[in-house]
């Protein structure tokens, strides 16, 4: 059965301290600022972060799936801004270019993506398209030996950060036999003429997460910034999603565990009618039910990873990564919800102040049902999997 | 240029540390150990001086099993190998003794350009090993650098004191203490952890080192915890109600207690 190895343990404790160490002491100020703490990236990459399933050739570590899932999981229990620059980096920046680009495209924009000198962003939602991800309409044309791209996306993760050099983004390339779109992915260069980056969305959450809308009017690059095979775009894309459901499954885990251990540090401390407020079991088990959920989701994130991990070596089928990704991703995202809520009822009037880490928790925990695929979406992959009827 | 970095496993203090009750000797055994956050500072100088020219860093530890640990941190920073002294016969040593055990692992180590350890460890924090050590091994003793250099023969340092900063220079070979301001210690890399697993650890025991067991542990200490009590719990400070006059009253605080 999985399980995580020492090396897998022994990553978490440099993990947790290096979250401790930078990340832990700035936060609140930088949730307060709103501030995107480049800075940060780099020492992310020196620790190998952006690395781990990159390989060696290109600054990478070679490493599985499921260290990339501990380190978003730690990361994660301090602030879940900083988990989802690094789930978004590696899972929507990297990995297209990892494993659909060609070995040009990998030696321009992979070792400095790993190095954390640069982010990149992937732009598949659109304003009208974003359960309905192949509704998109922005369209790219062939002239001569450059791309002009005309269109809009809608609230692209690290596309507007200081080092972010790239964002590629799903397009119209063509209308196929059947009359369905053609999409492909192509990759804008940060600065490129025609690309305006929007200024940053003002959000719930995720304060410290980089969100832009992306405009494209008349934007050219040239003709070699396809990513992978024409027309292969979507397909491409939907392949990559059940890895970020994983990773962000592991953002949710570190969430729960983060407000069991918050609530458990809280509940024997705060004193009401004279003694602890742990001591009544309408407080104490709803934290026992935060035990339940961390528990479960671990095992659901850690199973998803290490089935991946399997597919990777040939074990596995992809559709068994698909459906253990969705469930996982469902429960965890929703455990989530329900233990920032709990924390912060745990925490009474405190809960709901700044001054206490449940407050921005509570915030953060909303998108993650939300993001690379609804609840509902989820729900309806895992339905379909099991041979229920589509619409 | 080969460095050997002197290093101690110590109890976290984030966790609740503790003697044993049974003969006074800190307990290492019962609480999660880590790398002494002071001796991070010697081996991120000792990584930076081999990284800018060449040569090998070996990390030593004198310590119960769990002592690996240290080494292991270490060697994930980017150590190249590392010796654990372990017998059973040290439990309970003095710093005058771990001096001892020390040297003679150097010696058998090979004869360094650097030794390099932290200014204190964060258990005992006596600060006096380095002084013996080096006195033991013949070498100049430069400690508490908060700067160190490297100049062909030569090793400078500066040490702050609260009146001045003195400049110090000795010949290599020596041995320099570090404080932490000298660097910021890097965290280990997943490439450095997976290095780390490949890198050899020596396991060496008294006899290895030609060290007589009488001459170390509880029994050869020429100092001896004789008793310990936890600290009590802290008392309530007092409180000061401002009725216009709360100044006054801080001041007659901070002035009965001989703050100013
Ligand atoms: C902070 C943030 C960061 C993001 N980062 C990125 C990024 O980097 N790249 C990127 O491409 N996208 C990104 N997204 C977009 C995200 O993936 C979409 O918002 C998400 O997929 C939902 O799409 P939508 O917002 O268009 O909602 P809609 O698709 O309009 O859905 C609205 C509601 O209807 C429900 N619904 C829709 N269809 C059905 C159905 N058939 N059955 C049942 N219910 C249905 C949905 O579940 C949802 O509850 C990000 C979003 C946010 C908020």
């Amino acid at each position: 059965m999985f399980e995580l190895s020492k090396d897998h343990e022994d990553f978490r404790r440099v993990v947790r301290d290096f979250a401790q160490a930078e990340v832990e002491p700035h936060i609140a100020q930088w949730t307060r600022e709103h501030h995107f703490p480049t800075d940060l990236v780099p020492k992310m990459g020196d620790l190998g972060l952006f690395g781990l399933v990159v390989p060696e050739e290109f600054g990478g570590a070679g490493a599985d799936f499921t260290s990339l899932c501990v380190a978003i999981e730690e990361l994660g229990r301090v602030d879940q801004s900083i988990g989802i620059t690094l789930s978004a980096g590696v899972g929507l920046g990297i990995n297209p270019i990892l494993t659909y680009g060609s070995q040009a495209q990998k030696e321009q924009w992979l070792p400095d993506l790993v190095a954390g000198r640069a982010l990149a962003g992937f732009g598949l939602t659109e304003p009208d398209a974003g359960s309905d991800a192949a509704a998109t309409r922005t369209k790219a044309r062939l002239d001569g030996d450059q791309w002009v791209v005309d269109g809009a996306k809608a609230f692209i993760t690290n596309s507007g950060t200081d080092i972010t050099s790239v964002v590629t983004v799903t397009a119209r390339t063509g209308t196929l036999d059947d009359g369905r779109p053609e999409i492909s992915a192509i990759m804008i260069p940060s600065g490129t003429t025609g690309f305006t980056v929007e200024p940053a969305y003002d959000k719930l959450g995720w304060h410290v997460s980089d969100t832009h809308g992306l405009t494209f009017a008349g934007c050219r690059v040239p003709a070699d910034n396809l990513l992978g095979e024409r027309g292969q775009g979507f397909k491409q894309f939907l392949k990559t999603l059940d890895d970020g459901r994983i990773a962000i499954s592991a953002l949710a885990l570190g969430c729960i565990e983060r407000m069991l251990a918050e609530t458990t540090a809280y509940a024997k401390t705060r004193t009401a009618f004279g003694r602890p407020i742990g001591v009544n079991q309408g407080v104490a088990f709803p934290i026992a039910d935060l035990a339940v959920m961390a528990e479960a989701a671990r095992n659901l994130t850690y199973k998803a990873a290490w089935l991946k991990d399997e597919h990777e070596a040939g074990r596995r089928t992809s559709s068994e990564v698909k459906q253990a990704a969705s469930i996982a991703k469902l429960y965890s995202t929703e455990a989530a919800n329900t233990a920032t809520r709990i924390a912060t009822q745990v925490f009474g009037g405190n809960g709901f102040m700044e001054e206490y880490p449940v407050a921005r928790f509570h915030r953060d925990a909303k998108i993650l049902e939300i993001g690379e695929g609804t609840s509902e979406v989820q729900r309806m992959v895992i339905a379909r999997h099991l041979g229920l009827p589509a619409a | 240029m080969n460095i050997v970095v002197c290093v101690k496993y110590v109890p976290d203090a984030q966790s609740d540390r503790t003697f044993n009750e049974s003969d006074n000797t800190t307990d290492r055994v019962g609480v999660d150990g880590l790398l002494s956050e002071l001796d991070e500072y010697a081996v991120e100088e000792a990584l930076k001086l081999v990284e800018a020219g060449e040569g090998e860093v070996t990390v030593v530890t004198v310590g119960p099993d769990q002592a690996a640990d240290a080494l292991k941190k270490a060697l994930q920073m980017g150590a190249d190998k590392a010796v654990h002294v372990k017998d059973d016969a040290i439990h309970g040593s003095d710093a005058v003794a771990t001096s001892l055990v020390l040297a003679e692992a150097i010696k058998k180590i090979g004869s360094p350009d650097l030794v390099i350890t932290g200014m204190a460890s964060t258990d005992g924090t006596m600060s006096v090993v380095p002084a013996m050590l080096a006195e033991r091994l013949g070498l100049p003793q430069v400690t508490f650098a908060s700067e160190l250099s490297i100049d062909g023969s030569t090793v400078t340092i500066r040490r702050d004191g609260d009146a001045a900063s003195e400049t110090i220079v000795a010949t290599l070979p020596a041995l320099v203490s570090v404080t932490d301001q000298i660097n910021e210690p890097r965290f280990p890399s997943f490439k450095g952890i997976m290095a780390a697993k490949k890198k050899p650890v020596e396991e060496w025991a008294l006899a290895d080192l030609g060290v007589d067991a009488s001459q170390v542990g509880l029994e050869a200490a020429w100092s001896k915890v004789e008793s310990f009590t936890k600290r009590p719990p802290r008392e309530q400070g007092q409180i000061v109600t401002d009725d216009g006059d709360g100044g006054t009253k801080l001041a007659e605080f901070l002035y009965a207690q001989k703050f100013v």
